[in-house]
């Protein structure tokens, strides 16, 4: 029922209005005294060098990938893990459970993979 | 289109919930300086009402008027949806978690959930998960190389975690049959022995583990880690926005506090008395979830913090393999037909 989505919607209506209020009260409300320095980034009182748009660790860009990869691979196995139950009752348990060893092994064995070419150790 | 009285209803329960929830996260910021003070052997915060209770209100009230710094190279829009889109995701997953069973309500049945939806365990992973965009948003937007660090390093390790914590959501839903909450806190009903914490440790563990490292929470807060980022990505927010960001912190606190009850501990279930009225099963959960509440605090004033590549390692050396067995464990004797059908 699509119906029954509806109070969430309800729900993202206040929810909003609270995060917009509190984001332009405080422009509003909040006095403004200009000073020197005050808008700089932080770098703990010593003058800032350059700014931030620096280059990242590839390790982020690894990791954010092998998320998407176990990710993807965790929701395919929720149709499986809600009907897990009611093969086992029509019989068809063991034959589908083995299907999706073999889907999670042929991710299992990229895990492996990673790990031994050293994509999850971050010190080095 | 619903008629008025289930409309009325609907608004009554999402005002309610919700205020519910920004009670319980201001409380907590008021029981997270009153725990630490008890276990530093200090007061705390008693100037503000008696016992210092009105603290949280005093601090609103201050953040209200505070001076609004936007750094000079900061992107200005950016930086000034950041704090939202930190704040609304933590907020939406409380939708769908079932804080008591039947209630009527103006003569309409329902359950005391905002939404009653049939794949609420789902939602609450894919509403929760978009917290992460608020987080790194906020780190790159500030401009500043403490922000920046702070918001590679939370993002990273949510992204690490939320691996586990699907997977031992999904040995639940294996036992259960089903993503929708109310029948897995249904299918706990009864004894103490059902809870699924009995059938499911492992499961368990690691869920909980991976609540402290989604919410950032001691011991893995590497988004803040002060001594080497200073505030981590909200370094450079200021007055109501950076107020947003903890808000959003806390109420992710008692989401996910409220997810372990529901998942493990059997919800709004009370023991031994299944037909319990409305308000004892309210109590039944509050009473578990500040259990978890208090453990977040505990634990944040106890222990020490990891490091960044010690939490890395663990998230997908340990907890990772270990979720994954044990999906595999489960799933094999569903399958054996040991859970029944």
């Amino acid at each position: 029922m699509l119906l029954d989505y509806a109070p969430i919607l309800i729900l993202l209506g206040l929810v909003l209005g609270f995060a917009l209020f509190n984001v332009l009260i405080s422009e509003l409300l909040g006095r403004r005294r200009i000073a020197l320095g005050k808008a700089d980034a932080y770098e703990c009182g010593a003058t800032g060098v350059g700014d931030a748009r620096l280059r990242l660790s590839i390790h982020f860009y690894l990791v954010a990938v092998l998320f998407i990869l176990f990710d993807v691979e965790s929701l395919l196995l929720v149709p499986w893990a809600v009907a897990a139950r009611s093969f086992a009752a029509q019989g068809v348990g063991a034959t589908v459970f083995a299907e999706v060893v073999g889907f999670v092994l042929v991710l299992g064995i990229g895990l492996a993979y990673v790990w031994r070419k050293g994509g999850l150790t971050w010190d080095r | 289109m619903p008629d008025s009285t289930t409309l009325l209803v609907w608004l009554l329960k999402a005002g309610l919930i919700y205020g519910g929830m920004l009670g319980v996260a201001a409380g907590m910021t008021l029981a997270e300086r009153k725990v630490s003070a008890w276990i530093q052997w200090r007061i705390g915060p008693n100037r503000v009402g008696p016992f210092g209770t009105l603290q949280p209100i005093a601090d609103g009230i201050k953040f209200f008027f505070k001076e609004e710094v936007v750094p000079r190279d900061a992107n200005p829009v950016l930086f000034r949806l950041a704090p939202m889109l930190a704040a609304v995701p933590a907020m939406l997953t409380v939708a769908v978690i079932p804080f008591a069973g039947d209630i009527s309500i103006a003569g309409v049945q329902t359950t005391l959930s905002i939404a009653d939806i049939d794949m609420s365990a789902l939602y609450v992973v894919a509403i929760g998960g978009l917290g992460v965009y608020g987080v790194i948003l906020g780190g790159w937007s500030s401009n500043s190389k403490y922000s920046l660090l702070g918001g590679l390093r939370a993002s990273a390790q949510m992204v690490s975690y939320e691996l586990s914590m699907i997977l031992a959501i999904l040995s639940i839903v294996v036992m259960s049959g089903s993503l929708d909450l109310r029948e897995i806190v249904a299918g706990q009903a009864g004894a103490i022995w059902q809870w699924n914490i009995w059938s499911q440790p492992l499961a368990f563990v690691l869920f909980l583990v991976a609540t402290f490292a989604e919410t950032n929470r001691h011991p893995f807060d590497f988004a803040e880690c002060e001594p080497e980022l200073v505030g981590g990505f909200h370094t450079e927010y200021s007055s109501m926005k950076f107020a947003l960001f903890f808000l959003g912190e806390y109420c992710a606190m008692f989401v996910m506090a409220s997810l372990t009850t529901t998942f493990f501990l059997g919800g709004s279930e009370v023991p031994f008395w299944a037909d319990a009225p409305w308000f004892v099963q309210l109590g039944a959960f509050a009473a578990k979830t500040s259990l978890f509440l208090f453990l977040f605090l505990l634990v944040r004033w106890t222990l020490p913090r990891f490091r960044f590549d010690q939490l890395m390692a663990i998230g997908w050396k340990v907890m990772l393999p270990l979720a994954l067995a044990n999906v595999f464990l489960t799933g094999a004797l569903a399958s054996l037909g040991v859970y029944g059908s």
